[in-house]
């Protein structure tokens, strides 16, 4: 009886397992399957080269995805830069300086943060942030990248800070004695002990806000502005690969090549947040020795 | 109890606290290392030890030695100040190194542990280079200049007797050294911001024997030129290694003396009982 169910048990995990690459290879292979019309009738090289995204243009459409790269990345590092010293920063003071009770409120808001729809934080982009850098930067309009990046930012704080503050947490306290004990400070034991041995977790933490980031659609549809065409700064409106696949779902005709070309942003998003993912594997394990 | 004899003695104390000379005559009459008089310390509502005093007035080794849960760590740790992180400890009585009240408000606490270093019971360097390890302390209390780094790195090193066994890989990773190797780092570590003090928290008690002698051995170069407190659960290592033993049981010291005297003729009966290994 006893083996039967071990056996059962054994099936059931192994299942859930698999089911985890049966779905990642079933994106990918319907990523790419949905793809493959738009590179045959296209080819790679349009999608790349300098140029504007007008698929509907009459006579000549054209595909290029280069500027919603441009606008992607910016938004996503914009929102890294101020995202994650501040999420470190405030999982520090989670695990290492505040009160019992200070943490008990905390990590509840943290929460209902992270549980806040996208749609939401884009009217505040809207209302508060959009006038706000029109003003501070004395533009016509505060719809832009920055917008976006912050808005985003705000987005991945949650991820950011839990993540980073089980990795500060997790730093076995004989450093932070150690550190004490030859006369430093708490806040230099924070800065040069504790952090530093964290780095790995903090790393994964920044790369899974980076994740949320890079992926984010709808907030960003509202308050980046979506221009097409190549933004020089971060006051310029941008377009994002996931904007773009929203904006355009809604209208594109089932099958055609703009469809399909749709589907090839969706590919390049899925490479991108792929190779973060990997690049943040091979950095934490590089440091294997922090944890006795 | 030798301390007891020190009646009236709240004025010399004060003398000790107003007359800073004191703290640079080693040789004068009053001048103590350690003195801990009357000492009271608790964990919340419980108490974990009852009225200590200990005078430590020459270099040498100390050792406090007791059964596990007897107080030596938690008053190893008052000597520099360690239990202030944990919540919830309160202290009475009079703890001076080098004739200043420790516990005074005006203390301060990154000073007295510049002065007072420590090694614990884990080794536990930084995940850092051996290097790094070193010259933390000194970073830390504002050091830069690469050559006085260096310099004091290699003297640590050096007075850790590990010099030898790393002068060419200085830039490795800490924790590719052995448990004992790394032990001896820690302790180069405490000498790099020169204490004055040091307290050793059972340091060879996750060492294997080898690693063990090469650490007393270091030990007893060390305390030429330090005050060594030695928090040992091993008998045979009080023994061999200090100059002046304690013997801790539930709370209280209950004997303090030479540590020839401790083990040959122990004043009180549990000391006895100890270290004949009747409990413990």
């Amino acid at each position: 009886m006893r083996s039967i169910t071990e056996k059962i048990m054994r099936v059931i995990f192994w299942l859930s397992g698999i089911a985890i690459i049966v779905f990642l290879t079933g994106i990918l292979f319907t990523l790419l399957s949905n793809s493959i019309p738009a590179f045959t009738e296209i080819g790679i090289k349009p999608f790349f080269i300098e140029g504007l995204w007008r698929p509907g243009a009459y006579g000549e459409p054209t595909y290029s995805i280069n500027n919603f790269i441009v606008g992607t990345f910016m938004v996503t590092l914009g929102a890294l830069a101020f995202a994650v010293p501040l999420g470190v920063a405030a999982a520090a003071y989670l695990s290492e300086i505040a009160s019992p009770w200070e943490r008990e409120l905390f990590k509840p808001i943290v929460e209902v943060l992270a549980g806040i729809p996208s749609v939401v934080l884009g009217f505040i982009g809207l209302v508060v942030l959009a006038p706000l850098i029109a003003k501070l930067f004395g533009i016509p309009s505060g719809i832009n990248a920055l917008n976006g990046a912050i808005l985003v930012g705000i987005m991945a704080l949650p991820t950011i800070i839990t993540l980073a503050e089980d990795a500060i947490t997790a730093v076995p306290s004989d450093y932070r004695h150690a550190s004490l004990a030859l006369g430093g400070t708490r806040w230099q034991t924070i800065w040069k002990v504790t952090i530093p041995a964290a780095f790995s977790g903090i790393t994964a933490a920044t790369m899974l806000g980076m994740g949320r980031a890079i992926g984010e659609t709808m907030t960003v549809l509202m308050v980046t502005g979506n221009m097409i065409a190549r933004p020089s700064s971060f006051l310029d409106s941008v377009r994002t690969l996931s904007a773009n696949i929203a904006i355009d779902i809604g209208d594109v005709v089932f099958g055609s090549i703009h469809f399909h070309a749709l589907f090839v942003v969706g590919l390049v998003l899925f490479l991108i947040t792929f190779i973060i993912n990997l690049l943040a594997d091979i950095l934490i394990h590089r440091k294997p020795e922090v944890n006795k | 109890m030798m301390m007891q004899i020190l009646n009236g003695f709240k004025n010399g104390i004060s003398d000790a606290r107003h007359n800073v000379e004191m703290t640079e005559q080693p040789n004068g009459n009053n001048y103590c290392e350690v003195k801990v008089e009357q000492l009271n310390f608790y964990y919340g509502s419980k108490q974990a030890l009852f009225n200590v005093d200990i005078e430590v007035k020459e270099k040498g080794v100390a050792a406090l030695i007791g059964p596990s849960g007897c107080g030596k760590s938690t008053f190893l740790r008052v000597l520099n100040r360690m239990n202030d992180l944990i919540p919830g400890t309160r202290l009475e009585g009079m703890v001076t190194v080098h004739g200043e009240d420790i516990y005074d408000s005006s203390m301060d606490v990154v000073e007295l542990r510049k002065k007072v270093g420590m090694v614990f019971q884990q080794p536990n360097p930084f995940p850092k280079s051996i290097y790094d390890n070193v010259a933390y302390g000194p970073r830390i209390h504002g050091l830069k200049n690469k050559i006085m780094l260096n310099q004091i790195v290699e003297e640590s090193l050096i007075g850790g007797a590990l010099w030898d066994e790393v002068k060419d890989r200085l830039h490795e990773p800490a924790l590719a050294l052995s448990g004992g190797q790394q032990q001896r780092l820690c302790i180069a570590r405490a000498l790099a911001v020169q204490p004055r003090i040091l307290l050793m928290d059972e340091p060879t008690s996750a060492i294997d024997p080898i690693a063990t002698q090469r650490i007393e051995d270091l030990i007893r170069d060390l305390c030429k030129e330090y005050t060594i407190i030695i928090v040992t659960h091993n008998m045979q290592q009080a023994a061999r290694i200090s100059d002046f033993t304690g013997f801790f049981f539930q709370g209280e010291m209950i004997e303090w003396g030479k540590t020839a005297q401790i083990f040959t003729k122990p004043e009180d009966q549990r000391t006895e009982d100890y270290i004949t290994g009747r409990f413990g």
